[in-house]
């Protein structure tokens, strides 16, 4: 019998096989998730969506690659990580924002909000919304220039408002719902995309099929996600019977703004969210709080961004204080 | 007899690809007496047996060759008739070095006692059915090996109110408790019987998964003649489901408090296996030479199920299997998820073997030092509902006090986490680290404490 050398064998601990799955085949597959969303974008906004997505995905990538050399860190760029980033800033941007914009936004989120915090793992807000919230400050009304979406071969942008920036507006300026808010905006222009906003975040239906995707293939759970919809269809309800005029309706509010976007892509970015499953849920309904509050009280007219990055802040509390009762301990036993 | 559902289902657990299929349905075969046999006197939990032989005598097979150490040790016997060639150190399948006896076999395979017990077991006490045991050599062949006769006499004050048996067989590729189950159903009643007679009171649950419904049906079957609180219960497929904690937590629906035995929850869980050796030993006086194991994995030319002698060196049991299948890349005795890693085929059966695993070699790295991305899988992995991600760094950082806190000493090293980990950080040798640490950590608190006077 040709017995072969045992001096090749692989010696470790236990265990010795392992799940078929890693880091680069998760954010893989969140690639694929966003196609949908990511098509839709070139449907209604055109060549601007190409190169804004090519914009910050480039930047992402090669500025991913250019500290990890520069801190010589070993780790490279192949976790896909930077990619997703890229992308996700891209689908956060008004569709006219200017290249260098959305470079300097991608070089803020990959650079300060990634990598000088130690690298992928590392950080504490989600990056892509770093670099979002960063252009929304330094360039307010470039990031609040909406265009209206057309069809192929694009006709000039016409630049218009979002559903939720004229629902705001108008409240502010006359306390009254702005006429004709419904039939602007149909139930099913909001589904397919057909409306205002930022890149990705139009498109309901392809937001919710990659979201479909990723819980299928197990990269998400409905944890995240679904107290964060379910909050906000819960407060919208309370407010609307309270007073229809002055609120919009609950499914208005699900498929207005970036909240599939970020109930599904953002909020569930898993670096900068809770591990335990009671503390994923306790972030979803914070997100979904906070996002109504800044809606119906705050100075913006959409607050998913900031909602998602303050409950990202939070995270470290609440994997300390949501933690499930160790196996063979009392329920009291206080957490450490 | 009727079969039912476990009442409760455990938190966390995995649910990997078995690869039972390539050796479920074959019978187990008997594997020839080597020429040579390796007994470790180290096989159980607890002081190594002292040697009752020495270089050159001849001993019959079920003869004993050493003796128990102690209160949690075990008695050893030879597997068959031969000559001791040596008595001396070496290194087991445990990775460690023990004392070891080495047999040369005469090939006659000629028994030390003919006669059965006398007298009607079922009349005997307790105390006495316990001593037969004792004298057998029996351990727990589910993997722990902690003396069986230790186990069986809870101190004063325990009672035992649920026996449990367990066929759960959880670990991907092994069947040899699966086998068993199918082919020696009654044997392994019999054992059951012996039981009912120790822990007379106690209520009997036979717990087998539900991917293996010819030994559920087999057992059912056989059980029929058993008489008191009997009953079948059909586990749901998944690891660890066949850990004593889980498998406790499954059936009764209580935990075994943290540091804690089975007993204090008043309950006694065997393996179907030792059940088995249980009966032989009591009822027929058989002593523990010989277990059913499995050899598979891809690198193997014949996977088989096989009954083999204790000390059966495991390059017989390659070339009992038709031998390697292309390059070997890794041997683990044991199943993929808690089995030891072996350095060469120097190790040989012991009573805890249940299987040897003959992998190829493969592309990738086991491990990688990835920082966590934070996923929380393994979190939802783990049957103890601990943090293995947080545990990971702490392990990391040497930060041994909020390990203790995060109750890393509960970790039973099922290995879950470290399967789902997407990252592929080496989390249960964090684990094992982060243990150590701690042990030593309290170790040092005692001391302390001893120093200073009240
Ligand atoms: S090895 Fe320990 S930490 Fe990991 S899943 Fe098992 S019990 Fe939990
Ligand atoms: S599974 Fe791995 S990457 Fe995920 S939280 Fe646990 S340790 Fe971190």
């Amino acid at each position: 019998m040709n017995m072969p050398p045992a001096s090749e064998w692989l010696i470790n601990s236990s265990p010795h096989v392992r799940a078929n799955d890693s880091v680069s085949r998760i954010m893989g597959r969140v690639l694929i998730a966003l196609i949908p969303a990511l098509g839709a974008a070139v449907w209604f906004f055109g060549w601007n969506a190409l190169r804004l997505t090519l914009a910050c995905t480039v930047t992402c990538v090669l500025a991913e690659w250019a500290s990890r050399t520069l801190m010589k860190r070993d780790r490279g760029i192949n976790d896909l990580s930077a990619a997703v980033t890229g992308v996700l800033l891209a689908l956060n941007l008004p569709p006219q924002l200017p290249t260098w914009m959305a470079v300097l936004g991608s070089l803020v989120a990959i650079v300060i909000a990634k990598q000088l915090y130690g690298g992928i793992g590392y950080n504490l807000f989600n990056p892509a919304l770093i670099g979002r919230t960063f252009l929304l400050v330094s360039f307010p009304v470039a990031m609040t220039t909406w265009m209206a979406p057309s069809v192929f071969p694009w006709a000039d942008a016409i630049t218009t408002a979002t559903p939720l920036g004229i629902w705001k507006t108008a409240l502010n300026a006359t306390q009254h719902a702005p006429p004709d808010f419904f039939q602007q905006f149909s139930v099913s222009d909001l589904l397919t995309g057909n409306r205002p906003g930022c890149l990705g975040e139009t498109c309901s239906l392809g937001l919710l099929l990659g979201a479909a995707y990723l819980l299928i293939t197990r990269c998400i759970t409905w944890h995240i996600p679904f107290s964060m919809l379910f909050t906000i269809a819960l407060g919208a309800t309370i407010l609307y019977k309270m007073d229809p005029t002055q609120n919009l309706p609950p499914h208005y509010q699900l498929l207005t703004g970036g909240v599939l976007l970020g109930a599904f892509f953002m909020a569930t970015d898993m670096v900068t969210t809770p591990v335990t499953r009671p503390g994923m849920i306790l972030f979803g309904i914070g997100c979904g709080l906070i996002t109504l509050v800044i809606r119906k009280w705050g100075g913006y007219p959409e607050g998913v961004s900031f909602s998602i990055l303050i409950m990202n802040s939070l995270t470290p509390l609440i994997n300390r204080l949501a933690r499930s009762r160790v196996f063979g301990h009392a329920p009291q036993s206080k957490p450490a | 007899m009727n079969i039912i559902s476990a009442l409760f289902s455990n938190s966390g657990g995995i649910h990997p690809d078995d690869a039972k299929k390539t050796t479920a349905a074959l019978p187990s075969v008997v594997a020839p007496i080597p020429p040579l046999l390796a007994v470790s006197l180290a096989q159980h939990l607890g002081a190594p047996s002292k040697t009752l032989v020495k270089k050159g005598d001849t001993v019959l097979r079920g003869q004993p060759i050493a003796d128990s150490a102690g209160f949690v040790s075990a008695r050893v016997h030879a597997p068959t008739s031969g000559k001791i060639v040596s008595v001396g150190l070496r290194m087991t399948a445990s990775g460690r070095t023990a004392p070891v006896i080495e047999i040369e076999s005469d090939g006659q395979d000629q028994p030390f006692t003919t006669e059965p017990p006398a007298g009607d077991w079922t009349t005997l006490p307790p105390r006495e059915l316990i001593e037969r045991i004792h004298q057998a050599g029996i351990i727990g062949m589910g993997g722990a090996g902690f003396p069986t006769q230790v186990k069986l006499s809870p101190p004063p004050g325990k009672t035992i109110q649920t026996l449990i048996l367990n066929g759960a067989e959880c670990e991907p590729f092994l069947t040899a408790d699966h086998r068993l189950m199918v082919e020696q159903a009654e044997a392994i009643i019999a054992g059951i019987r012996v039981l009912q007679h120790i822990f007379k009171d106690a209520r009997v649950r036979i717990a087998v998964e539900d991917n293996k419904p010819d030994a559920l049906a087999a057992l059912a079957q056989a059980a029929d003649i058993l008489t008191g609180d009997v009953q079948m219960v059909r586990l749901r497929t998944a690891y660890p489901q066949g850990a004593e904690k889980q498998l406790i937590y499954s059936i009764t629906g209580r935990e075994v408090p943290s540091g804690g035995l089975p007993m204090d929850v008043q309950t006694l869980v065997e393996n179907v296996a030792t059940v088995q050796a249980i009966g032989d030993a009591v009822i027929r006086g058989f002593p523990l030479i010989e277990r059913v194991l499995t050899v598979t994995g891809p690198a193997i030319t014949q996977p088989r199920n096989i009954r083999a002698r204790i000390g059966t060196p495991f390059s017989d049991l390659i070339a009992f299997c038709g031998g390697p299948r292309g390059p070997i890349g890794r041997l683990i005795c044991g199943g993929p998820l808690m089995g030891i890693a072996q350095s060469g085929l120097a190790g040989a059966v012991t009573k805890t073997t249940s299987g040897l695993l003959v992998l190829p070699p493969e592309r990738e790295a086991p491990f990688s030092s990835m920082p966590c991305i934070s996923c929380g899988r393994c979190v939802d992995a783990c049957p103890i509902r601990l943090l293995p991600c947080t545990l990971s760094e702490t392990s990391e950082a040497e930060q041994d006090t909020a390990a203790e806190d995060l109750k890393v000493m509960d970790c039973i090293e099922c290995g879950c986490c470290a399967y789902v980990c997407p990252a592929r950080r080496p989390l249960v040798q964090h684990m094992r680290r982060a243990k150590a640490r701690v042990q030593i950590l309290r170790k040092q608190r005692e001391a302390q404490k001893k120093k200073q006077p009240v």
